[in-house]
């Protein structure tokens, strides 16, 4: 299918991003109007040429599988799943950016974007369209799939906004919610680039291609074979940590210069989880529950997705809760919505690259 | 201090429950194992988790922590008796916290809304002031006209300078929440109802066998109370590939041996009898029965007479109106050819069977192939009539979950009223308003006060459109 129509339109939509992510940090960094319009546009033509593409993979899969438009869906495999979720963070993202008519956001969700797809060719994950297994064809994989997507897009915008309320609010080196969010964001940087580093030495040591990454994963650095370059990476990853621990400042002070306070900041992190949380609620448990029963005779089985993606569930009603309950507002409840989207990537790609169960369709 | 002595041993267990540390605690210790447990996997031969713990713990430490794992009943942790307890645990604070709250929360729903000063009014978080002349009264029907334009019912009262409206909307949104708490109560009674009236079992069933039984995990016998056929099992697959594309199950139900039900279930398509539903789980090869198997074929000869056979390897079928025999002398249950051209059986299920035919016809020339079920372009015959393979029937078993829980319709029930309560708490809102028109040394205005605990955005819109009206108002008013 690499010579597909849909195909070309995801490419675009791909330079795309990667351009608006450069872009975005250039405005964060020269403050100039003129690249955050431009910016915008790029985003918005990514945006537009990855609709089409969507919707054209939907029109393959349709002449493909014959099965009608509802179960043509191009939502079945973890590639076309990352691309949605892309496709619902950008849209997210360009309403949050004509709401609040502030780009700094895009600075932090734009590279979200662009590691996603980059991520897509790493992982060297099939882009096929595959038929669809007896199992998903369902009425309510629609549904179910979109709906969790919408919802992973929502928290990954509270992921962004709350790790800026937290570069804005600390100050101090020694204080806990600045060594969490350093933290947070080396360990983010560390696994892409040891993600990176796997693609490269899987891609030069010419793999025969049904051999999955999967089983490479890590190996390029931390569970290399000689010890050496383990440890290596390990220090290095130490190097990394303690020098963003150390310069961690700047970005605080970058953010603020862009007249963003940090009450919008917290406001953005609330509304996408106070959106996100009744439709992951509803879509991912619910919806999955009902089609379970239907499929598999039991509503719920503890396997490793369902029991995860309750646990993720349970992060963000405690977000919700904690902002009740007396100091907690501020900084803890940032760091629960930081955690709460790491336990929503271990859901949604954690589950299937590490451990085995039902819901295996993802891991293709 | 006095007081915490004097509080009973009842009181005290109330108060850890409705504790926010203790659900705290209580949501981190099954969020925790949780995790253990999508570690560890759950019911499996213990070797699969000896090489994770090997992996993660080194080898030599593995055993000794496979068997404390083990005791501590992590190898089904979430059918143990501690986890079961947490969960209780959670429910009993849900219940408490709710309880602790309720009371309170529901005396405000019920307390109406009152006239407020307008020092109040000037407090509230969205107001406006829309300036007339004239007295208040003679704006009256105008101002309550235009309240009820913006979806409020305005009560009325006179104040010292004119008169004042004030309404609400959505009191009962408070609730919410207590209503997505319920739904969690809901849906875990309806798993214990599951737990204590229900089954969950499987079934491995031959084409052509009749079972009134199920099996459970260890191979205890459930009776099912009917008896179950399976007539037929198959799977169709994409085009030439043997990828699948939907396993199916012809299923008869018999009662008191009359025949009350018929279904072809496939995934996601089950069979309900009397609340025993037999979903489409696996399928496979009867070990040792290839030589027992029918061939299944639709025989039509070239004028188009056609006659359904069912015969075995080795045997003879004639086609219709004519004296000419066929004699099926080989079979494969998966055949491919390799790039000689030659024959071979590539797997021992029944991924792609075939038969051989030799065909005798004292006229013609003499005729012989492989005829392919899942290829129908190999079943004409030279002379234009047709072998159409079927079916190579009673080698396969299908198997089938087979599940009673009578607990699920309270599960869907539960799942309903968490949904209802999640759209009350996230996309509904209280909202009150307060309109005072007032009079003061030959100066009028009207004083718009409003109030909403969500959404708030879009209430300032209905608030901002009430200000555009009572605007007009006061022009039609002159």
């Amino acid at each position: 299918m690499s010579g597909s129509a849909s195909s070309f339109f995801f490419g675009i939509s791909t330079i795309a991003y990667i351009l608006a992510m450069v872009l975005y940090i250039g405005y964060l960094a020269f403050r100039k109007k003129t690249i955050g319009v431009v910016a915008t546009t790029v985003t918005i033509a990514g945006f537009l040429s990855q609709t089409i593409a969507i919707l054209l993979r939907w029109k393959e899969f349709y002449d493909i599988g014959q099965m009608g438009w509802l179960r043509a869906v191009p939502l079945t495999n973890l590639y076309e799943s990352l691309i949605f979720f892309v496709w619902c963070l950008i849209l997210a993202y360009l309403v949050i950016e004509f709401k609040y008519k502030n780009r700094t956001f895009g600075a932090f969700i734009t590279p979200v974007a662009a590691l996603v797809l980059a991520f897509i060719d790493i992982s060297g994950m099939s882009k096929n369209i595959q038929p669809l297994v007896p199992a998903l064809q369902s009425n309510w994989l629609l549904a179910h799939v979109m709906m969790s997507f919408i919802s992973y897009s929502m928290f990954a915008v509270s992921f962004s906004t709350g790790l800026m309320y937290l570069i804005v609010k600390t100050e101090k080196r020694n204080e806990p919610a600045y060594i969490f969010w350093t933290v947070m964001l080396s360990i983010f940087i560390i696994v892409l680039g040891a993600l990176g580093l796997d693609y490269l030495t899987f891609k030069l040591s010419v793999k025969s291609q049904e051999e999955l990454i999967k089983g490479y994963l890590f190996k390029a650095t931390f569970r290399n074979s000689s010890s050496a370059i383990s440890l290596l990476s390990w220090a290095v990853s130490a190097a990394l940590t303690f020098v963003i621990w150390r310069f961690g400042g700047a970005l605080r002070k970058i953010i603020t210069g862009f007249n963003i306070s940090a009450e919008t900041l917290d406001e953005i992190t609330y509304k996408s989880i106070a959106m996100g949380f009744p439709i992951f609620t509803l879509g991912g448990l619910i919806f999955g529950a009902i089609w379970a029963d239907q499929a598999w005779g039991k509503y719920w089985t503890w396997d490793p997705k369902e029991t995860w993606s309750l646990i993720t569930w349970f992060f963000y009603a405690f977000y919700l809760h904690s902002r009740l309950m007396r100091g907690w507002r501020g900084k803890k409840v940032a760091m629960v919505a930081v955690l709460g989207f790491v336990a929503v990537i271990f859901t949604y790609l954690g589950v299937n690259l590490l451990l085995s169960g039902l819901h295996s369709y993802g891991s293709q | 201090m006095e007081k915490e002595k004097n509080k009973s041993f009842i009181d005290r267990v109330w108060d850890l429950f409705a504790s926010v540390k203790f659900a705290v605690v209580i949501f981190s210790v099954i969020a925790l194992t949780s995790m253990v447990g999508t570690v560890i996997e759950q019911n499996v031969e213990p070797e699969k988790n000896l090489t994770v713990l090997a992996k993660l713990f080194g080898e030599s430490a593995a055993p000794t922590l496979y068997s404390i794992l083990d005791k501590l009943g992590f190898m089904n942790m979430y059918h143990s008796w501690w986890f079961v307890t947490l969960l209780l645990l959670f429910a009993m604070n849900l219940i408490v916290c709710s309880l602790d709250r309720l009371p309170r929360i529901l005396k405000l729903v019920r307390e109406p809304i009152r006239p407020l000063s307008e020092e109040h009014i000037e407090k509230m978080s969205i107001r406006r002031t829309v300036p007339f002349k004239g007295k208040p009264s003679a704006l009256r029907e105008e101002a309550a006209s235009a309240i009820r334009k913006i979806g409020f019912r305005p009560s009325e009262s006179e104040t010292e300078k004119g008169l004042q409206f004030y309404a609400e909307k959505g009191s009962f949104t408070r609730l919410g929440v207590y209503i997505t708490h319920l739904s969690i109560l809901i849906i875990l009674a309806g798993a214990i109802i599951g737990l204590y009236f229900g089954f969950n079992a499987y079934l491995n069933l031959p084409e052509g066998q009749t079972t009134s039984v199920a099996y459970k995990d260890r191979g205890a016998e459930v009776p099912l109370g009917f008896e179950v056929r399976c007539d037929n099992f198959e799977v169709d697959y994409y085009g030439d590939s043997d990828m699948p594309k939907a396993y199916k199950s012809w299923l008869t139900v018999f009662k008191n041996g009359k025949e009350v039900m018929n279904k072809v279930i496939s995934v996601n398509d089950p069979l309900t009898y009397e609340g025993i539903t037999f979903y489409q789980s696996s399928f496979g090869t009867v070990p040792d029965s290839m030589d027992r198997g029918v061939v299944v074929l639709t025989v039509v000869s070239k004028d188009g007479k056609s006659e359904q056979v069912n015969t075995r390897v080795g045997g003879t079928f004639t086609i219709p109106g004519t004296s000419e025999t066929g004699k099926i002398t080989n079979f494969s249950p998966a055949l491919s050819f390799d790039q000689a051209g030659r024959p071979y059986t590539y797997d021992q299920n029944l991924l792609n069977p075939a038969i051989f035919v030799e065909f005798s016809n004292p006229g013609g020339k003499p005729f012989s192939g492989w005829i392919l079920q899942r290829y129908p372009q190999t079943w004409n015959l030279p002379d234009g009539g047709r072998v159409e393979f079927r079916s190579f029937w009673g080698v396969q078993y299908t198997g089938l979950q087979v599940r009673k829980d009578p607990g699920v319709l309270i599960v869907y029930l539960g799942c309903i009223i968490m949904a209802i309560g999640l759209y009350i708490t996230f996309f509904m809102s209280h909202r009150r308003l307060w309109v005072s028109l007032a009079e003061e040394k030959g100066t009028a205005r009207i004083l718009i006060g409003a109030s909403a605990n969500r959404n708030r955005a879009s209430y300032e819109k209905d608030i901002e459109k009430l200000a555009g009206l009572l605007g007009e108002a006061r022009k039609g008013g002159k």
